[in-house]
């Protein structure tokens, strides 16, 4: 399965819509975006993953990698997580890393 | 993504199929990510050439194996750095070629692609019990993990040992019964799930047995009698001594056990839970001549293995062979390894499997100065991680109360479980034996001071402690051995009938017993440690060696809390009543004398008589006094507590100690009687009317607090 990327960045707000499965194949479709996005000091970054099928140890490391870089001050929102991938961050301990929320304006 | 390092070293200089690499860092050994490429650096002695492999993610076949030119080869190590690899999509490994000539120690095999004894994650075992593709080329594969895990401040607890109450676990036992109730069973994760039962419980530091890597289909065969697939359940059998078990996480066919196994000690510490791991360096799963080839065989045989003149494995691990543990090559692995965990997985100690091994030399005969056993005593990472030897090994060689120690070393008391075991069931010339080990064993820790011995009467070996009340002899039956496994030295007491029973005074005299123990483990000076479920009467029917069964035997039934509340309760109190009660908890020997000048001396004995221990062969009874003012060798104030143990078949009157004036008993607990009248809370012990005698039941115990 591939993996479809589309970000944009606005009033100090980066989104990021998946949709796929982010595994280690894909995983480096959404890195290039995070590394694009982290020079431009989002105040807060907010994934759309509602059609995120799927995610991987690779996707989990980028998300890692984006908490790490923008630092503890900038908000990470995953908005509507599918039920595995909130289990699998709640096992890793990632879950602590991001907000989850239902809804955030497109 | 770190930056790109524009130094001259770390451009490639070579190339091979498209492959950009150049020659690597010699240390440290293992895989390591390095800017744009990963290092790899790999030990062998006698090796005549060596190959990279590197896969795809379970791909069948590698997509390239580069040969190691003479000038990436330091010393005996080979090392190399790759560009432009996906961290996340590899599987590594290596060709070794050299002799074949085992008389001479040497079993190369170039067909065969070998392990990385220093790979920090291993595929090939990712779910528990999925079915392998044993036609695969390379089983065990080598992979990368990343060192990203956010621990937020996270470090070792460092609870003083005396303070120590241990819990033994099997990680996939704990919570795979269907009815622990988890939403993932037998994990990490599962673990993480059950925290508030273990706070409750009162228990501060969990031992797991072996979560390194193993490959649980090891020696598994089909249990003639009832088709039962008998496998490697309990681990203890090394695939690789950096990698954790990824069937143990639910997260393992992602690929994410590193980051479960670090959420789970995450929350335990932040709960007061200390992690102690249960580690094998004993032996490796590769057995003897016989047994398979994955790493270390393959790699540097005679380096990593004690052989015997002729070539073949010394086996003192009663399991095929024997790790070379005191060759200073296999000694800096095991340093590497443990200092891995320590600082990496944050883990508070290190249980060492059958450690007598680890105090033999490169020949076998045991060393009296080990230079392993010394060097993990100081080394500078691991000095305030808790290091417990099982001081025997399957040798023959015993060294409980002389293990070499370094001022460091812990030991499971052996002689503690089979004296308390033979008291409780009420064997003759005990007492002066078990009024030792209640004061922590100074008769074989003098120097060592009480902390030197782990208290247990029951442990993953043997009986659990509703078996050893239920059973005289073990029912091996079930491990498809004949009954000739396991041990058979119990000391265990059946209480009138074999096996399961629905009598009641039976049941009722085993639950006693089980109490019994229960409050000798927690009022003896030393660290005690409970099996994971005999707080609640888990039994393995019968079955005193369990290593190769994944189900309702090994499994812990949650339901077991309701059967037995009356024992779960017993076992939650009488763990709260060492947490309160510091006199309990001594670093030091008792010197037996009053040096805080109480009127009393820190530990007193006593018999049906105050003042007067009966020391005779046929003696069945004994009773003790801790003085609080002596409590934590005179720096606390405690009450003062009196325990009387009665395991003759009549009731006997004991005369209490006259307490100082304004002082008076309380009942704390009485093991005759029923819930909840056989151990009351903390503070709220009711006051005895009759201040000068007590009747102590047949096979009962009984303490007062003075206060």
């Amino acid at each position: 399965m591939s993996l479809i990327v589309n970000s944009e960045f606005s009033n100090d707000v980066a989104k990021i819509t998946l949709s796929g499965a982010l595994d280690s194949s894909t995983a480096s479709q959404l890195n290039e975006t995070v590394q694009k996005i982290i020079p431009q000091s989002p105040k807060e970054l907010v994934m759309f993953v509602e059609k995120l099928d799927f995610m991987s140890s690779a996707g989990l490391r980028v998300i890692i990698y984006a908490k790490q870089k923008l630092g503890p001050a900038v908000n990470l929102i995953l908005v509507k997580p599918q039920e595995q991938l909130v289990e699998t961050l709640r096992m890793t301990g990632l879950i602590f890393s991001v907000n989850i929320v239902d809804n955030y304006p497109e | 993504m770190a930056e790109f390092d524009t130094r001259i070293d770390y451009y490639p200089t070579h190339e091979l199929n498209g492959i950009k690499y150049r020659r690597g860092r010699v240390l440290p050994f293992g895989a390591t990510m390095v800017p744009n490429g990963v290092n790899f650096s790999i030990y062998s002695s006698t090796a005549t050439s060596c190959t990279l492999v590197l896969f795809k993610k379970n791909a069948e076949l590698p997509f390239v194996e580069i040969p190691f030119p003479d000038e990436f080869i330091i010393g005996n190590v080979y090392s190399m750095i790759v560009f432009d690899l996906d961290f996340e999509n590899l599987e590594y490994g290596y060709r070794m070629d050299g002799p074949f000539d085992p008389g001479n120690g040497h079993r190369f095999d170039q067909t065969k692609i070998l392990s990385d004894p220093y790979a920090k994650a291993i595929g090939g075992r990712d779910v528990w019990l999925a079915p392998p593709n044993w036609e695969k080329l390379y089983p065990f594969r080598s992979r990368l993990v990343f060192e990203d895990f956010d621990w937020e401040g996270d470090k070792p607890l460092e609870t003083p040992t005396e303070d120590l109450i241990i819990y033994e676990m099997h990680v996939r036992s704990f919570t795979n019964h269907p009815s622990s109730g988890v939403k993932y069973k037998g994990t990490f994760a599962g673990i993480k799930e059950k925290i508030p039962y273990l706070i409750d419980l009162g228990v501060n530091c969990l031992e797991l047995m072996p979560i390194y890597e193993f490959d649980e289909y090891e020696h598994s065969k089909q249990n003639p009698e009832t088709g039962e697939l008998l496998v490697n359940y309990w681990g203890y059998s090394t695939l690789n001594f950096f990698a954790p078990k990824s069937g143990y996480a639910a997260t393992g066919k992602y690929g994410m056990q590193v980051d479960e196994l670090k959420t789970l000690i995450k929350e335990l510490h932040k709960n007061g839970i200390e992690v102690l791991l249960d580690v094998v360096f004993n032996h490796t799963a590769e057995g003897d001549h016989r047994g398979p080839t994955i790493s270390f065989k393959g790699i540097d045989n005679k380096t990593y293995y004690m052989l015997t003149p002729e070539g073949y494995y010394y086996n003192f691990s009663g399991t095929g062979n024997t790790l070379n543990c005191n060759h200073p090559i296999v000694r800096n692995m095991v340093l590497d390894c443990l200092r891995y965990w320590a600082s990496e997985y944050h883990i508070d100690g290190f249980r060492f499997d059958l450690a007598a091994i680890l105090g033999r030399s490169q020949d076998g005969s045991p060393l009296s100065n080990p230079p392993l056993l010394e060097s993990l005593a100081y080394d500078p990472v691991l000095a305030k991680c808790k290091l417990i030897a099982e001081a025997w090994d399957a040798g023959g060689l015993y060294l409980v109360g002389s293990f070499p120690c370094y001022g460091r070393w812990a030991e499971w008391n052996g002689k503690y479980r089979d004296t308390i075991r033979k008291f409780l069931k009420g064997d003759e010339g005990v007492v002066g034996d078990l009024s030792q080990r209640v004061q922590g064993s100074p008769d074989m820790y003098l120097e060592r001071g009480a902390t030197a011995g782990i208290n247990f009467i029951t442990c993953h070996d043997g009986f659990t402690l509703n078996d050893l009340v239920s059973y005289n002899q073990k029912h091996n039956e079930a491990n498809g051995e004949n009954n000739n496994d396991g041990n058979n030295e119990n000391y265990s007491w059946n209480c009138g009938w074999e096996g399961e029973t629905d009598d009641e005074n039976i049941n009722k005299l085993r639950h006693k017993q089980i109490k019994n123990a229960l409050t000798i483990l927690m009022v003896s000076q030393g660290v005690p440690m409970i099996l994971m479920g005999d707080e609640m009467g888990r039994t393995q029917y019968g079955n005193n060696n369990t290593y190769c069964h994944d189900t309702i035997i090994n499994w812990l039934d949650w339901s077991l809390l309701e059967k037995n509340t009356d024992l779960h309760n017993f076992a939650r109190h009488m763990i709260h009543f060492r947490h309160k009660h510091p006199v309990l908890r001594n670093k030091f020997h008792f010197q037996n004398r009053d040096y805080k000048n109480t009127g009393f001396p820190d530990i007193s004995f006593h018999g049906t008589k105050a003042w007067q221990a009966d020391w005779a062969n046929t003696s069945r009874v004994f009773a003790f006094m801790l003085d609080g003012g002596h409590a934590k060798n005179g720096y606390l104030n405690d009450d003062i507590i009196y325990v009387a143990m009665n395991m003759y078949w009549e009731p006997l009157s004991f005369e209490l100690p006259q307490l100082p004036p304004g002082k008076n008993w309380h009942v704390a607990v009485n093991t005759e009687k029923s819930t909840p009248s056989d151990i009351y809370p903390f503070l709220k012990e009711p006051k005895m009317q009759n201040q000068h005698d007590i009747t102590v039941w047949s096979r009962s115990i009984v303490i007062l607090v003075g206060k």
